[in-house]
């Protein structure tokens, strides 16, 4: 997009510092183009927010990430590596996880066997056909992960019975299996209460340092709590980027997103 | 929608009263009846039960309704005599009956595998279009081949080898071996249910996409689903040869191919045992809607029975048993009784809908 991020590209290439490299990444729909010409690059640990009104093409930024819906155009390097051309289960297995906007998780099983799955998911052993004993590597990381999101009660449930705020916290458990080293959130805190929001961003500010994770969140107040630096995004586009003060302050920001009322 | 699928899984719970009752009328059940209801409806039901049963494991925990079950079932038949001993005069190798049956069940489950490649990546109703078109071209290529499949004629002669001095084709052997093939694969599938590769295949059902997301193959497991599903109707392919001790296009047509569809609808898709409750209540009325109605009329019978179970209990006759008890347990108690919850009542929209 500019001089600066361009050098930056160049640099990254040899040194692999960085979690997430695009480069002039674009997505069309037919006639629509949904995201276009999108450079963006996030370190390793980085944690990142995506801000813009709906239609600024956030999720499609995902889903070119992660392959649900690859990139029209552009390259899409994780970790240093070039992954545009593989399929969304071998970018899940170098280490990049995503949560999704509407919950999707499996509802007519229970949620141990939900995180379980996910834990299996990036290991050996998924094609078992023995019962998965109790002691079992990803049968205990999966126990873990349950209390992290604080679900333990909820251990042998149907998901189909959680409560929305519950399967939201579900969702972020099946991104945190395996060793995750860079997540996509799509709005985690979409529909949460406000005490289920405080739980959400404690959540997200006691992961361990070496995870970085991007954030799609209208939710000024979480996002601008769990992240270090803000990318605006509008009309498909990348529109700003800098610190959550930067951009917090920036009159065409306050103008374009959050109306003259907010401060 | 309610369900009933806990009440059945808790009747079959490991070590229950009502599973060992089930066993031992099995097992006795050949000494109090005659060689008929022993051998054409005991044996017959359990194994297109097992058949159906390879239905229910693939839409039931995997949300995809294949068609060519029978097929896979009628391949492994063929290649009995094919590979084995017929009477026809045509191929029979004369292999040894062991190796025969394992390389027939092998190459079926293979062929089950390859359907599933070729149907794996739609969905719903297309991968029924898909596997009725296999199973069609399937009964027209051995119609027409001679030189493999010996044409309209197909094979007779097709014989269980005698071992331990037992001829395994009398009606009383020949019920246990059915019964032992019937549990055994009864039991996998519900033990299987609850293992990592069962847990992801029904995870599959619920949401392929977030388990791409989550690493994996979403595709490969299907087709392993397949394979699996084609050892279970394979084996019932080659009691069914035995039973009949011959096969021909017709034992593959599109009419039993159909039938075997409405027989694990009837019993219902939630329960392995499902389909061998719907099974029995198909060689019922295949047996005495004759004489309840015109011999030209039985199928008609059999239509309207299926018709009044898929309307009244969308889960079979599984589900419909499951409602009677638990209307039966709620009587006497004021208000609605709701505690059983939704368990895999995703499961049956995901057959319906994907």
């Amino acid at each position: 997009m500019n001089g600066l991020q361009d050098s930056a590209l160049s640099k990254l290439q040899r040194t692999g510092r960085y979690a997430l490299e695009l480069e002039s990444v674009s997505r069309h729909f037919g006639a629509l183009v949904a995201m276009a010409d999108i450079n963006l690059t996030v370190e390793s640990g980085e944690r990142r927010a995506v801000l813009g009104s709906n239609g600024a093409g956030k999720t499609t930024l995902f889903n070119a990430i992660t392959g649900d819906f690859p990139p029209t155009a552009g390259r899409v390097r994780l970790f240093g590596e070039d992954v545009t051309d593989l399929p969304s289960h071998e970018r899940i297995r170098r280490g990049l996880r995503r949560t999704y906007q509407i919950s999707l998780l499996f509802h007519g099983l229970r949620v141990i066997d939900n995180v379980y799955l996910a834990c299996r998911g990036i290991s050996r052993g998924r094609f078992a056909l023995r019962r998965p004993a109790i002691e079992d590597s990803a049968m205990e990381s999966a126990s873990n992960l349950i209390s992290v999101v604080h679900l333990t009660d909820e251990r042998d449930q149907l998901v189909a019975n959680l409560s929305h705020g519950q399967q939201r916290q579900l969702e972020i458990a099946l991104a945190l299996a395996g060793a995750p080293r860079l997540i996509l959130f799509d709005e985690p805190a979409a529909g949460l209460s406000p005490s289920e929001r405080s739980e959400l961003v404690e959540i997200l500010q006691s992961m361990p340092e070496h995870i970085g994770y991007i954030i799609i969140e209208h939710d000024m107040d979480v996002a601008l709590q769990v992240a270090q630096s803000v990318t605006m995004m509008h009309n498909g586009r990348i529109f700003k980027e800098g610190s959550p003060e930067e951009i917090e302050n920036d009159p065409e920001v306050q103008q374009l997103y959050l109306g003259s009322g907010h401060g | 929608m309610k369900t009933q699928h806990g009440i059945s899984e808790q009747l079959l719970a490991k070590g229950s009263p009502s599973l060992w009752l089930l066993l031992a009328f099995l097992l006795i059940y050949p000494a109090i009846s005659n060689d008929f209801f022993t051998f054409q409806i005991g044996a017959y039901s359990l194994i297109l039960g097992t058949i159906s049963l390879s239905l229910m494991m693939l839409a039931g925990y995997g949300g995809m309704v294949s068609l060519a079950q029978l097929t896979v079932a009628g391949l492994a038949g063929y290649l009995m005599a094919i590979f084995g001993e017929n009477s026809v005069g045509v191929m029979g190798f004369g292999w040894p009956w062991w190796v025969t049956s394992v390389w027939a069940i092998f190459l079926a489950a293979l062929f089950s595998a390859f359907i599933g490649a070729i149907s794996v990546r739609t969905e719903g109703i297309y991968t029924i279009m898909i596997t009725l078109a296999i199973a069609v071209a399937f009964y027209f290529f051995v119609r027409q081949n001679y030189v493999l499949f010996n044409g309209w004629t197909g094979y007779a002669g097709i014989e269980p080898p005698t071992i331990l001095g037992i001829y395994w084709r009398n009606p009383v052997p020949f019920y246990f071996l059915s019964l032992a093939v019937a549990a055994l694969f009864c039991g996998a599938v519900v033990y299987c249910s609850r293992s990592t590769f069962g847990l992801a295949l029904q995870a599959i059902r619920d949401n392929p996409r977030r388990m791409r997301s989550l690493g994996y193959n979403v595709a490969l497991h299907r087709v392993i689903a397949y394979f699996l599903s084609g050892i279970i109707a394979a084996t019932a392919g080659v009691l069914l040869v035995w039973f009949n001790g011959r096969i021909s296009p017709g034992s593959v047509s599109v009419g039993v191919v159909i039938d075997i569809l409405v027989i694990a609808v009837l019993g219902g898709l939630r329960h392995p045992i499902g389909p061998f409750i719907g099974a029995i209540a198909f060689v019922l009325l295949e047996n005495f809607a004759i004489d309840l109605i015109d011999r030209e009329r039985f199928n008609t019978v059999i239509g309207l029975v299926f018709l009044l179970v898929v309307l009244y209990s969308p889960d079979g006759l599984l589900g419909l048993w499951g409602k009677i008890r638990m209307r039966m347990m709620n009587s006497g108690k004021t208000g609605p009784n709701e505690t059983r919850g939704e368990i895999g009542s995703k499961s049956a929209d995901s057959i319906e809908t994907s």
